[in-house]
Formats: C-alpha cells, structure tokens, sequence
C-alpha cells in the first residue's frame, strides 16, 4: 500500500476559560442548603468544574462555564433557583458571517483534531445565505471504497496548481511545473483587519506541518530553510524583490494582478523554471470578467479570486457571494474552452469545512482561507487586535507549538470532514469534484422543482 | 389474490413455539405530569413582600397557579408553568388586577428563549410535553404554536387553506386515519395502522430499554409500530413482537434468524437522513456490557456501521435481500429505509420493483443519536423536497398504489404529519418527538460520555433509572392521543373523510414565500 497522507495529531487544551453557550444564573439568597443539591448531580460536573477553576485562579472570573444546557439543575432545584441563559459572551463572539457556532465549533477542532459528533437532529434553519443555500448528494450504493469509514484512506483529496496540458504527452521536459498538494488547502495571507506578526511563523510550521502551502509576504522570512517548499511569497506592486536564491527553493509564487502579467510570469519564470505563477484578483464586478481574461492568456496557469472576508463582493452595493461568482467564472471558461488548464484558487468567507467541499463543487480547484486558523488560535474575530487595544484571546502571549498544534489539529480536521463528506458523495478524487454541480443540490433549484410548480413564484429572494 | 392466511400457518414451528403472550396495552389518557419538579414555563409569577395572604388570587386564578396549602403559612412557589401570561389581563380572572395590595407580577420568562432552536421552537417544545402531559391539545389560552417551528422553509412555510365552513360536515368519529402498509397485493398479510405514523428505529444502545419499551408499549396501544432500531432485539420486547419492525442495517448487529421471524415488518436500513452515506455510529462510551453482548461486539469500542451493505451493488443485490427475508419469514413486509439524494425517486421505484413493501424516505434533516454535525447540516436534501419528487415518479411509473410511501426526518407535530401526507406519503415516520414528549429538551448531548442527562437516550444505568416505563408509556399514549385529535380536527376542517384521500392533496396548502396563484 503506497504511503498514504496522513496529518499527525494531539489535543492541544485551550489556554482561555472555555465560552460556553449556555451560563446558570444562581438566585443563592433563597437557597435552602439541600443536602443533596441538584448542583452534585450535574452530569458534566460543571458545578465543580466551575469552584475549582475560581479557587485556583485564585479571583471570581465571572462566565467560566461550559453549561451543556440539559436544563436537569433548572428543572429539579428544591426551590426553582436556577435559570438558564445565554451566555452574552458567547453572542458576542464573531460577527455576522463568522456566526458564534463557527467560532465555537472551531475551536473545538483545534482543540481536538476530530470531526464534531453530536445527537439530535440538525437544529438550524431550513437553508440560508450563500453556502448554507446548497446541499452535498449522497448515493445510496455507490462508494468510493466498500468498507465505509474504514478505507476511507483510499479517497484521494489531493489536487495540483499549475497548467495543465489538454492533450497527452510522452515527452516528460513538456509537461509544464505542477504543484501537488495532499488537501485542495492554502492559507492565504492574514487579513488586514487582524496583523499579528507573531502569528506568521506559527502558520509556516503549520503549513509544514499539514504538507500544505501558505502564502506569505515577500518580506517574510521562514525559520527553517527546509520548509519553503510550504511557502509561496506574495508580490504586490510596492514589494521589495524576493533574492533569487530564496524563490528557487519555493515552489509557488503569487503576483498581483497587473497590465504586464504577462512579462511579470516570464521573468519570474527565467529565475526558476519549474515554479508555478499564480495571479491574485480580487472579486469585485470588474474582477470577475477579469479572472475569466486572465484564463485566456497563454502565460497564465493559476488564478487565486478572493472575495471579502464574509465570502461577499468587493466594492458592491448589493454584492454576489462567493458561490455565484465561482459558478460564473467556472462556467464562462468551460463555454471559452480550456477549462482543465487552468488553476483556479478561491478565498474569502471559506468558513467551515463543508465550504471548501462546496466552492469545489461550485469550481475552484482548491480554496484558500486565513480567518479559521486566526480562531484556531482562540480568537474572537472581534478584530481589535491594533496597538493599544486588548485582545481577549491575549494573543500576544501565544506559545509556539500550542498554536502550531491547534492550527494542524484544524486542518486534520477539515481534511477529515472533506473525506466525510466525499465517502457520502461517492467521490474518491478531490480532482474529480471540482465543478460536479450534480453531486450538490441548490436551493433554488429545489424550491422551484418542488414548490414553484405548486404555489406559482417565489416571493422572496 | 392469494388469501391470508393465520399466524399458524405462517410462523415455522420452532417460532411458533417459542413465541411469548403478547401484552395489551389501554389506549387510555391519564395525566402524567413532567418528571422534574420545575416545569419550564413561558410566564413567570412574581408575588412580592406586598402579600398579605388574603387569598384573593387562588380564588380568581382560572389556572391554578396560586397555591396555599393548608397548614403553611406562607404561599408557595406559583405553577409558573400553568399561568397564561399577561393576555389574562382580558379575562376578569388576572390575579395581577386582582390583588388589593398589588403583589404581583407576571412576565414573560427570560429563559424560554434558552429553550428550543430553529426546528423546535420553545412553543412546540413545551405544547408537545403539554399533550404528552394531559394527552390533549394545550389550551388556546396558552397560545402556543405548535403548528410550526421557526426554521423559514419546508413545512414551516406551508399552511392549509382552511375554507371558513368546510364544503363537508364530518363528524369526528367518521373520519379515518388507518393506513394500509400493504399495496402489494402479494398474499402477505394486510397490516392497517391506526394513526398514520409509527415509531422510528432506535436501538438498545442508543436508546434505554425504558425508552424502546415505552415507545413499544404506546405503538401497541394505538396498533402501529416501533422500530428496534439497529442494535438487535431484546427479550424484554418480545411481549410486543406484533408491533415491531426489526432492523437489518448494515453493520448487521445483532440480526439473527429466529429474530427476524418474530416480526410482522422487516426494515432493511440502507441509509439514514442524519448521517446519509455514513452508516451507524455508535461511540465506545454508550457501548456497555448489555450492548456489546447484544450486538455480539467487544465491551466499549466504538460500534461504527460500515456503508452501505457490502453485499448490494444494484438493485438486484438489493432484491436478493429482499428475498432472503422473505423466505426467512414468510409473513413479514417488507420496508426499505433511503435517505433522500438527487435520485431518491429512481431508488425508491428500483426499491418497489425489488418487492418492498413500504419505501421509507428519511430527509436530511431527521433525528439521530450521534452523527457528524458536517452531515447532519449539508448531506442530502429535506424531507419536504423529497416526498413530492417521489410520490410523482411512483405514480408517474404507474406503481404509486401498489407500494407504502412513509416520510420523516423532521416531522414534529399532527400538522408536520398532515403536511407530508398532503405533499404525498401515505404515513409518517418519527422519532424525535417521542423523546421530546419524554422530556427531551434537544441540548444535542445524547452521543457523548454517558448520554442523555435526562435519561432518555443513554444506556447508563443510573441516568436510565431517571424514567419509569409506565411513565414513559403513558407520555407517549397522550401524545399519539393529542396528534390524533389535532390530525381529526384538520381532517374536519378541510371536509378530507380520511388520511388515505389526503394523500397527494398540495393544492389544499399555500406557501407564504409564493404567490399561490
Ligand atoms: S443545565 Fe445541565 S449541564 Fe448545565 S449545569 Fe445544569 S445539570 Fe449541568
Ligand atoms: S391576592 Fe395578593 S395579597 Fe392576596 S394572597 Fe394573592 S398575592 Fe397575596
Ligand atoms: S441528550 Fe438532550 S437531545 Fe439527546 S435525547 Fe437527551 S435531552 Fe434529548
């Protein structure tokens, strides 16, 4: 059996008091001092969780309390004292897009390194915004392997950037340089509105750690020599020039977007042949009909289209979300022809696990993200982190390995929700999935399929 | 036709011989109050240091809230839970008006937000352990919704057009809700159900045996069914073997012979809503000395189902099964349990040509006792596209009366039921009400450590013991009541004579997010 990838793993233990849901509120003054308190019988403990960590902190630090909200002390207190409530930190974690449930489920991966399991049904609303609006396929007997999850690791999730030829080949010194990645996964710059400078080598070994790659500025420097080849710089206009030792021993490189493209690969080209050039463009409208242009020309092998934070439209008033700009894109360059020839990375509002499956499904070859490895960290997304304020994760005073731990405990983890949701498709190549809008269903397609046909046109959008 | 034959002609010898008196179970409403001592309440009472106990409020209270037992001074906590809130103020029996010295408050209770989530609002949450508690509909008075959750789509979208008089004066006892389950034709037996739903497969292992017990025992007393889930079939539920439906799922746990021939239906598990494609997972905390011996497992490893069956590849593997069954016993049905891809129209008329009798759809949204939440959110589609999709291609294949269409994943009231029916299933399945009505408060916990705090899906001895069976039983027989009457009540209002006729009847609902014209 060939040897196959593998991301090792260990739980990695916040360093904050968790933020839970759910807080009990204690009314103490009328309580009775029942000799059997319901607080003993809390199945989690959490009552005494809750005493030791505040004897050993030595202070009261009000919301430590991961309540499971099982409602069991509420209900059975002698004298009804308890009450549940929302934990108001909990609602204050994220914004809009990055919801407090993605916060939380995040870090929970991080901490784990596993697949979040949990009973009852699903508790969400019926669909919602952008890729809550699409559901994967199942098949009900087809499979990748025929040992459900065991054999799981014959689903390949491996993808490549680069050109590719659109005809076959013997002659090998033809073949145009490709990058293989075992997860179809880089991380992207970090976010202008979350500059952590501490942060950067803690990606580095985290992207060498996962085998995967992560674009950085050319000012960075890496740590270890060796771990360029998980490294691809980027280049805006005003950086200063990468020395071409350095960029010999990477393997991809990303420039903006620019009038001389063109000019701009070749002569990276002439520093090091066997790199691939990948070209950022930035989802606005223009960006989009630009991305499908950049496809076209012949020097052109990569494109990564990033879109704002939340996955929305940059600079418009009312924006398209990620998923229909791909769809557009991906489809204007299949009707141009020469589809398979190109890379197409996508980023922006890449948010959990299932989105990455999903922008696949809606074609991009493989997605970028930066945000989850930020919240991996433990952050709150409250993007206060500017000198002079206090980031409630004290992200300042991070460890090394606890945040490369946590950042590799997340990707493993996202690689194994890819690999659930492939095994239900019936998919066993990450390749494949790329653009197989059959293997997903869409809301709107359904509702028309479903109830258009009944109840006439859809009132709201 | 070939004529039905009796039991003894039927069962081979050996599981004739073996076979156990069956129980009977009254279909009797008794009230069976909640379990906890603080029932969670929409309204608060607040009686404040202004009470001079003149009485005033125990006598005008239509609720009986106000409690003040002989020999104590003082009145004790008020029945929240029984208080109808602040509209009592049009009644001229608001004790808040009342009371000369101005004592009390009454207010909405700031944790009924806590309760529930999108599918299972705090209303339908506390309505369902209402009915299971009084086997009634709530009051109007209450005010709570439990027609609808708050998802935004599907069944929460969709409203019947109640005409202001119905076009036929149906008396309640008129009106049928028996389903058939065998369309086939095939000399099985004819088995009618007498309310348009039964029981969903959970095993011992996820569930108590108080929970599958109790859920047996209610199946009994309204003649339908219970589902013994994947896990094998315990001894204790052999007292109601013509109630149940055993599993054959694909880790095959616990699947003998001679259990296959103790049952009036055989489910054939492919796929479930919550974990399409995924196969079973039972996690190695829940699989206890019990389980693993039932399931013939080792003691505490995780129990994951592999999918799907490994010996069925086409729809004639699947035949073959069906088969196999079939001769095992030869007077089982047969159902066929998919989940609900892109193509589960095709599956299910592939499943009828095999010779299943019942095609259960189960949508992407439906129940589990522990599944990854990645698939529980986005695998599959819900349960309100599928029924449609299928229900056309079955008539439009010419075979729609020859075969049992039953639906769930999500069904969480008499109206979601009605719902389904009306978009085209002939019955429904469920399985996550009958734990609400248990006392099921939906915090999601049921996988992990020792399950279920509220002693409902857990197989630990000690949460388990948090429940009685006749408890339990009783709950669910003043549900299945309550549901029954609210389905009757629909039925009336639409001049619909029985279930069976509103099958397929979309053009008797709206959807709020269209047109409908
Ligand atoms: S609600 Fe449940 S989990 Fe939370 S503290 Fe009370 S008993 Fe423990
Ligand atoms: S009516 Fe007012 S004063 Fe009288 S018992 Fe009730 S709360 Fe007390
Ligand atoms: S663990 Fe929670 S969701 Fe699961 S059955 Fe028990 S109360 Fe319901």
């Amino acid at each position: 059996m060939p040897e196959k990838y593998h991301i090792k793993t260990k739980p990695v233990p916040p360093r904050r008091p968790r933020i839970g849901k759910h807080g009990v509120v204690d009314w103490r003054e009328d309580c009775a001092r029942c000799h059997n308190c319901v607080k003993k019988a809390c199945v989690y403990d959490r009552y005494r969780q809750e005493a030791d960590y505040i004897r050993s902190m030595g202070e009261v630090e009000a919301l430590f309390f991961d309540c499971m909200g099982c409602f069991s002390c509420v209900q059975d207190c002698t004298k009804g004292l308890l009450r549940l409530s929302i934990n108001p930190e909990y609602e204050r974690l994220g914004n809009r897009y990055w919801k407090p449930d993605i916060i939380k489920t995040t870090w929970l991966q991080a901490e784990t390194a596993k697949i979040p399991v949990s009973g009852a049904g699903y508790r969400g609303p019926f669909s919602g915004h952008g890729f809550d609006a699409m559901w994967t396929d199942m098949s009900e007997i087809v499979r990748p392997t025929r040992d459900g999850i065991h054999g799981r690791e014959y689903i390949s999730t491996s993808v490549d950037i680069g050109r590719k030829l659109p005809f076959l080949t013997q002659n090998g010194n033809q073949l145009p340089p490709l990058v293989s990645l075992p997860m179809p996964l880089i991380i992207d710059l970090s976010s202008p509105a979350h500059t952590l400078p501490q942060v950067d080598p803690i990606v580095e070994h985290a992207a060498a750690a996962t085998g995967i790659i992560a674009l950085m500025d050319a000012r960075y420097r890496p740590a270890k020599a060796e771990h360029l080849t998980n490294i691809a710089f980027y280049l805006s206009p005003d950086s200063p020039a990468v020395p071409d030792e350095l960029l010999r021993k990477t393997r991809l490189v990303e420039i903006a977007d620019g009038p001389a493209v063109a000019e701009r690969i070749q002569a990276l080209k002439r520093i090091h042949p066997e790199i691939v050039v990948a070209i950022r463009v930035e989802l606005t409208n223009a960006g989009i009909g630009r991305a499908i242009e950049l496809a076209g020309l012949p020097d052109v092998e990569t494109i990564h289209v990033v879109a704002d934070a939340n996955g929305d439209e940059l600079n418009a008033s009312q924006p398209r979300f990620l998923k229909e700009m791909l769809r557009q894109i991906h489809t204007a360059l299949i009707e141009k022809g020469g589809r398979d020839e190109i890379t197409l990375m996508a980023g922006g509002g890449i948010a959990l696990p299932e989105h990455m499956a999903k922008a696949i499904i809606c074609g991009a070859d493989l997605v970028t993200i930066n945000l989850p490895l930020l919240i991996a960290l433990e952050c709150h997304l409250c993007a206060s982190c500017k000198p002079g304020t206090t980031c409630p994760a004290k992200l300042e005073n991070i460890d090394f390995s606890f945040g490369v731990g946590r950042m590799t405990n997340l990707i493993a983890a996202w690689h194994d929700q890819l690999i659930e949701l492939m095994g239900a498709m019936g998919m066993r190549e990450a390749r494949r999935l790329r653009g197989d809008v059959g293997r997903a269903m869409f809301f709107e397609q359904l509702e028309e399929e479903t109830f258009g046909k009944l109840y006439g046109t859809r009132t709201k959008p | 036709m070939a004529p039905e034959r009796s039991l003894e002609q039927l069962l081979p010898e050996k599981t004739l011989k073996t076979r156990v008196p069956q129980e009977h179970v009254e279909r009797l409403v008794r009230p069976a109050p909640s379990r906890y001592r603080n029932e969670i309440a929409k309204y608060l009472v607040h009686r404040g240091p202004e009470c001079k106990r003149c009485g005033k409020c125990g006598e005008v209270c239509a609720h009986e809230v106000h409690v003040h037992l002989p020999g104590y001074k003082y009145y004790g906590e008020p029945r929240h839970h029984l208080c109808i809130g602040p509209s009592c103020e049009n009644t001229d029996r608001y004790c808040v008006a009342q009371c000369p010295n101005g004592a009390l408050q009454v207010r909405e209770n700031p944790m009924y937000s806590v309760l529930g989530d999108c599918r299972w609002s705090s209303d339908l949450i506390l309505a369902t352990w209402k009915m299971a508690e009084t086997g009634d509909v709530p009051p109007a008075a209450y005010d709570y919704n439990y027609e609808t959750g708050n998802s935004g789509g599907g069944f929460d979208k969709l409203r019947f057009k109640f005409p202001k008089e119905p076009p036929v004066k149906l008396d309640a006892s008129e009106i049928d809700t028996t389903v058939l389950l065998n369309k086939r034709g095939d000399g099985r037996p004819k088995i009618k159900i007498d309310v348009p739903w039964y029981g969903g497969g959970m095993s011992f292992g996820s569930v108590s045996n108080v929970t599958q017990l109790s859920k047996a025992r209610a199946a009994v007393a309204f003649n339908t069914f219970t589902c013994t889930g994947e896990g094998g079939y315990m001894e204790r539920m052999r007292p109601y073997d013509d109630h149940v439906i055993t599993q054959v799922a694909t880790g095959l746990f616990g699947v003998r012979e001679e259990t296959i021939q103790r049952v009036p239906i055989v489910e054939f598990k492919y796929a479930q809503g919550a974990k399409p494609g995924l196969g079973g997972h039972l996690l190695g905390d829940k699989n206890t000395i019990a389980v693993s011996r039932m399931r013939e497992a080792v003691l505490g490893i995780s129990l994951f189902s592999p999918f799907p069956f490994h010996s069925v590849y086409s729809i004639e593997d699947h035949m073959k099964h069906i088969d196999w069954i079939k001769h095992v016993n030869r007077r089982a049905l047969i159902s066929t349990k998919v989940s609900t891809p892109t193509d589960v129209d095709m599956v299910a008329v592939g499943s009828y040509s095999a010779g299943t009798h019942i095609v259960h759809i189960d949508g992407g949204y439906g129940g589990t006792g522990a599944a990854p939440d990645i698939a529980k959110k986005n695998i599959a589609m819900p349960i309100e596209y599928a029924i449609g999709k299928v229900h056309q291609f079955l008539a439009a294949e010419g075979v729609r009366d020859k075969v049992t269409l039953i639906a769930s994943g999500g069904i969480r009231s008499a109206y979601d039921v009605a719902k389904a029916i009306a978009l085209g299933a002939d019955g429904v399945v469920i399985g996550t009400s009958e734990m609400v009505a248990l006392g099921c408060v939906r915090c999601s916990r049921c996988e992990s450590g020792r399950g279920c705090p509220r002693g409902i899906a857990t197989t630990d001895p000690e949460l388990a013991a948090k429940m009685e069976i006749d408890w339990g039983t009783q709950r669910l027989i003043n549900m299945y009541s309550a549901w029954r009457k609210v389905l009757v009540g629909i039925l009336q209002r639409l001049g619909v004579p029985s279930v069976a006729e509103l099958r397929g009847r979309t053009d008797l609902m709206m959807h709020l997010d269209y047109t409908n014209s």
